[in-house]
């Protein structure tokens, strides 16, 4: 079978269905909005820092879209708690593959990396790194 | 369910002009064509995006460019007269097809969307205020929608929707209340590419002319599977596209009524579609050539020739009903399922595509699952994102049909589908 088949392994319906940290912060040190247009899928994610700036203490996000941008998501909510933004920021798109332990078609990686961006761009914003961004939008 | 015997047309003789319905998938997508990593057999059914193309269109173009390759109306060597007796030709062969006077009447342009352009930057923004209205339909193709709705913001004429009703039909009265004397254009869609409706264009057509408006009629997914005649519809302006029926990519027709396209500025400007340059002036060919500036499209247009011959061969009404099996069947099996909704008219009553959304999958998902089973249909917003905002969903999958799919093909997209379910489910 081909690529989908493997898209759509347990883990990924299982985040989709059961997504992990989910909902609003109440207290988040930053939080940032991001939208894939090419399945309408969206995304915000609020990140809380230690108090020594670096070390995110957790992640929790909101969002509406396809299994595969909602699923990155959750799993990434997971594996950025105790990580720095550093590591955050050095994340790329095999980073996101690997943790989502599927092979992603080529029109689907939007889906998939939405989340990192959406949590990318807002450290940024943070850290005074971008200015003036008030939504990601995911490119190629 | 029902057997190749009833059939309207022989489907397996049908098949064997298209190597590709032959074909495998599954293997890495980012090198075109078979590999030995497909493993699963295609099932075809996004012909309202594009069709697929028989050996005998393949061999036109390929008749073309290893024998009589040439530009046409420059030269007068030989092999440029072949290629000009064939390219023009083929605008005669399009006239007949779809009732038209002659080849006067038949531009070719590069898709409907083109087609659409021509008529609203060559007319539209000469003949348009703010005091002119132009009347489309909430089920517009962007072709139609975006441009008119441009054009409105450029000249000022106020841009008006026909309503969609419960069912996905135009709400009559409603049209009747929009369209009036400040209207000067009505733009329908022939059959819509998310709904499957057919529209009523000659009652849109008298609609419009009552209010001395004229009337262009997206005919991009009526042409390709059933008998249309422009003047019949009394059409002011026809739009097709050769990809949907059989022909090539690079290729789009507009009708035109000879009379307004003679009034009718020019679109583009250049070569082929003068008659006489100074340095200060230009005058220009004759239709249909005024409209097509530059090298045309030679060998498309005469593929969609050869296009032509093979589906009026088969028979333009034997095409209609067996799409119109197949949709029905489509239609009742889908909604077999109780969290598929479809939308549009009955299966009865539309044409050869469903679109529609399974409970709690994004139809981005769906696609993706039933990909895995060979089949090939088509999600997102189908270019109709207006439409999908009035139904209320991002996007949906639509399935849509052509002369050579199967009930067999609709079985294992339902068969699909329902893996999508217990997946999700
Ligand atoms: C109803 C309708 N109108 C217009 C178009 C545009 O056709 P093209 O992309 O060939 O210009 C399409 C197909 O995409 C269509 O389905």
């Amino acid at each position: 079978m081909g690529m989908g088949s493997d898209m759509y392994r347990q883990q990924i319906l299982d985040h989709y269905k059961n997504p992990r940290n989910y909902g609003e912060m109440e207290d988040p040190t930053f939080s940032h909005v991001g939208e894939n247009p090419s399945c309408g899928d969206t995304i915000k994610v609020d990140v809380r820092l230690e108090d020594d700036g670096e070390t995110i203490e957790y992640v929790s996000f909101t969002g509406d879209g396809c299994a595969i941008s909602q699923a990155s998501a959750s799993l990434l909510s997971e594996k950025l708690q105790g990580t720095t933004l550093d590591e955050l920021e050095s994340m790329d798109t095999d980073d996101v593959t690997e943790m989502l332990g599927v092979d992603i078609s080529p029109m689907r990686i939007k889906c998939a990396v939405l989340a990192r961006q959406v949590a990318q761009d807002g450290a940024k914003l943070h850290e005074g790194e971008l200015d003036d961004l008030d939504r990601t939008v995911t490119e190629e | 369910m029902s057997t190749q015997e009833s059939y309207p047309i022989d489907v397996d003789a049908i098949r064997e002009d298209f190597p590709i319905l032959q074909r495998k998938i599954g293997g890495d997508v980012t090198v075109p064509g078979p590999s030995e990593d497909d493993d699963t057999p295609l099932v075809y059914l996004d012909n309202g995006a594009t069709s697929q193309t028989p050996d005998q269109v393949v061999d036109a173009i390929a008749d073309y460019y290893r024998t009589y390759n040439s530009n046409v109306h420059r030269g007068i060597h030989h092999l440029s007269q072949e290629a000009s007796v064939a390219y023009e030709n083929a605008h005669d062969r399009v006239a007949e097809f779809i009732g038209a006077n002659g080849r006067e009447e038949v531009v070719f342009t590069k898709n409907t969307t083109e087609s659409e352009n021509l008529v609203a930057y060559a007319w539209g923004l000469n003949e348009l205020g703010p005091e002119d209205s132009v009347v489309l339909t909430q089920m517009e193709h962007h072709a139609s929608l975006v441009t008119w709705q441009q054009i409105g913001k450029k000249t000022g004429a106020d841009v008006r929707f026909i309503r969609v009703d419960e069912e996905g039909r135009l709400d009559m009265d409603h049209a009747r209340e929009l369209v009036d004397d400040s209207t000067k254009m009505v733009s329908v869609v022939h059959v819509s590419n998310t709904l499957g409706t057919v529209n009523p264009v000659s009652e849109l057509a008298d609609l419009a002319h009552d209010h001395g408006a004229y009337i262009f009629v997206d005919g991009a997914q009526s042409v390709p599977n059933r008998p249309v005649d422009v003047q019949d519809i009394d059409a002011d302006f026809f739009a097709f596209s050769g990809h949907k029926m059989c022909g090539p990519t690079g290729i789009g027709v507009l009708y035109g009524k000879e009379e307004i396209l003679e009034e009718m500025e020019p679109y583009l400007y250049g070569g082929e579609m003068i008659r006489r340059v100074s340095y200060d002036d230009a005058s220009w060919e004759d239709l249909p050539w005024k409209f097509e500036a530059g090298t045309p499209v030679i060998a498309q247009g005469i593929a969609l020739h050869a296009a032509i011959d093979y589906l009026d061969d088969i028979g333009m009404e034997k095409i209609q009903r067996h799409e119109e099996q197949l949709v029905e069947y489509a239609y009742d099996e889908l909604t077999a399922f109780d969290d598929v909704e479809i939308y549009g008219p009955p299966g009865d009553d539309r044409g050869g595509l469903v679109a529609f959304n399974l409970d709690g999958v994004h139809a981005h998902d769906l696609s993706s699952i039933v990909n895995d089973y060979g089949v090939a249909i088509r999600a997102g917003d189908h270019c109709t994102q207006p439409l999908h905002d009035t139904l209320g969903v991002a996007a949906s999958a639509r399935a849509s049909f052509y002369l050579y799919n199967t009930h067999e093909e609709i079985d294992v997209l339902v068969d699909a589908v329902d893996e999508a379910r217990q997946l999700f489910g």
